[in-house]
């Protein structure tokens, strides 16, 4: 694990309501990912050269190291990889990584229902949530 | 070319604070420093290496090369989390093989609890570009491995009483460490029903955190002769070393291994050894889950027996077919800094030298094996192999 040494310590006690959700920091060769989470779209890298495709997207394929990678409109449906459910109330929240039909795992939160109902395998699509003044992220909800 | 002999341990020491609230950092890296000098039998002037990880304060081997007072020609700040000193000492032994330097010195401090940090992942660098695809969704230690766990209870049935009886395994060694912060030896039933942290990881399947640190000396054969020409106890050879990292794979995500079935293997073939011929084995214990892994990928015992291998007591000394953490580990003992590397392979250099507590010490140790896993296991993280032997 690393360690954050030194740092201001964080308020004692759970956070009171619901997590907020940090805003994410948008770097050049991810900003079409963002700008299409804006009009509520999901979209992944395709890489022209091996036919791979993978996230999060990067101008370079991972597979492949070929800079000729385009974006693929997704689905938006996939199903539970894996997910932990943390912290108490208001402030719980399902960390998740999803399969999209397209065949990547994400990282998301599960949300809009009763995380004790989920099951690793289910059938989830896509829903936008807002972040903290930034674009809007997606999250999954049974399908 | 093989490490197996080119270097050997002749220095190690664990800080027994567990608070450290008068202390820099700094200071607990000169504290852990002074200690595995004075084990070794040397002086600051016989260290030319020196190896810390990117936690150190200011600019790392810099800095602490100027508050140490140290004369270096060869310095490394190999950063991989937790599992750094482990790497450390590979690499130290590959630069003492290659002629670059005699004697070097690894050290780990930090003082997380006293300075009241979370246990958190490293602040955020914009520049990292996974970031902006996981900080969203609220990743933290404890929800990671708990993902881990979950996958691994989908795919291969291991249960929450399994996993907590590394738990119980760790309370029965820790209760003979005076130092360890958690003393009391815990039932299977008292670890699942202690609160959930993250599902399915119990509060009692987390690890502690704590203050300290801890430093190893690696030297040269003849140095270490030397030494143990004035010394009663055995000489601790490196004999075999691993390391790989893991991560996301744009996507092809797989929970159900580490990095240590990259590391394990690497190592034993190293060493020329297989893991049966392991009596002892310190395994980074960040979680209960994080420790079923290693077993698994080290080649313990096949991929999804980690359950039935731990069970009913299968790590306790003296009573299971595989002792570890043997000083109680991070899950009761110690995890300084956050970082659990370093005390993995003090308590192993314990075992070698026979110096582990009675009742805790495998009896005629000859070889035993530390790794470690830096990082987070579903997301990315370093894992180190190293494997020493008693001579
Ligand atoms: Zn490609």
């Amino acid at each position: 694990m690393n360690t954050t040494q030194d740092k201001p310590a964080r308020p004692a006690g759970p956070p009171a309501g619901p997590r907020k959700i940090p805003a994410p920091r948008v770097l050049p060769e991810s900003q079409a990912f963002w700008s299409a989470a804006d009009e509520g779209r999901l979209v992944i890298k395709k890489c022209n050269a091996c036919g791979e495709v993978h996230h999060y997207p990067r101008d370079v394929c991972p597979h492949c190291l070929s800079l000729d990678t385009t974006w693929l409109q997704a689905a938006g449906t996939g199903s539970v990889y894996s997910f932990s459910t943390m912290g108490k109330g208001e402030a719980a929240y399902t960390l998740a990584f999803v399969t999209l039909d397209e065949g990547v795992t994400l990282m998301t939160n599960l949300v809009d229902c009763d995380p004790r109902t989920l099951a690793i395998g289910q059938r989830v699509k896509v829903v936008f949530k807002p972040s903290d003044g930034g674009h809007p992220v997606p999250m999954f909800t049974p399908a | 070319m093989s490490l197996n002999g080119k270097a050997y341990i002749v220095g190690a020491y664990e800080h027994p604070t567990r608070k450290a609230d008068e202390l820099s950092v700094v200071r607990l890296h000169a504290d852990v420093a002074k200690g595995a000098l004075e084990d070794a039998g040397l002086t600051k002037d016989d260290i030319d290496a020196y190896f810390c990880a990117g936690d150190a304060p200011g600019l790392g081997t810099t800095t602490m090369a100027e508050y140490l007072g140290l004369k270096l020609r060869h310095v490394d700040s190999t950063e991989c989390g937790g599992s750094a000193p482990i790497l450390h000492v590979a690499h130290a032994a590959a630069a003492i093989a290659a002629g670059r330097c005699n004697v070097a010195l690894i050290t780990l401090a930090g003082r997380p609890r006293a300075a009241g940090a979370a246990l958190s992942l490293k602040a955020p660098d914009a520049d990292a570009p996974e970031l902006a695809f996981e900080l969203p969704f609220g990743p933290a230690t404890q929800n990671l491995y708990g993902m881990v766990a979950k996958r691994h209870m989908h795919e291969f049935g291991t249960t929450s009483e399994q996993l907590a009886w590394i738990k119980v395994a760790a309370s029965h060694h820790a209760q003979h460490n005076p130092n360890a912060m958690l003393r009391n030896v815990v039932t299977v039933e008292e670890v699942v029903n202690s609160p959930m942290v993250s599902d399915p990881l119990h509060r009692l399947d987390c690890c502690v955190m704590s203050d300290g640190g801890g430093a190893i000396i690696v030297a040269r054969p003849e140095i270490a002769r030397d030494i143990a020409a004035r010394q009663t106890r055995p000489m601790v050879k490196v004999r075999g070393t691993g390391e790989a990292p893991k991560h996301s794979m744009g996507g092809r995500i797989d929970l159900t291994y580490s990095a240590a079935a990259c590391s394990g293997p690497a190592a034993f073939a190293e060493a020329g050894l297989s893991p049966a011929d392991i009596q002892y084995a310190s395994l980074y214990d960040s979680f209960t889950i994080t420790v079923l892994m290693q077993l698994e990928d080290l080649g313990f015992c096949k991929k999804g027996e980690g359950g039935r291998f731990v069970q009913d007591g299968g790590l306790i000394s003296g009573v299971g077919r595989l002792p570890f953490n043997t000083d109680g580990g991070g899950l009761c003992n110690n995890h300084p800094a956050n970082r659990g590397g370093v005390t993995k392979i003090i308590e192993a250099v314990r075992q070698l030298r026979g110096e582990a507590h009675p009742a805790v010490q495998v009896k005629n140790c000859g070889l035993a094996l530390a790794n470690g896993i830096g990082g987070a296991l579903a997301s990315r993280h370093t894992a180190g192999t190293l494997i020493m032997e008693r001579v």
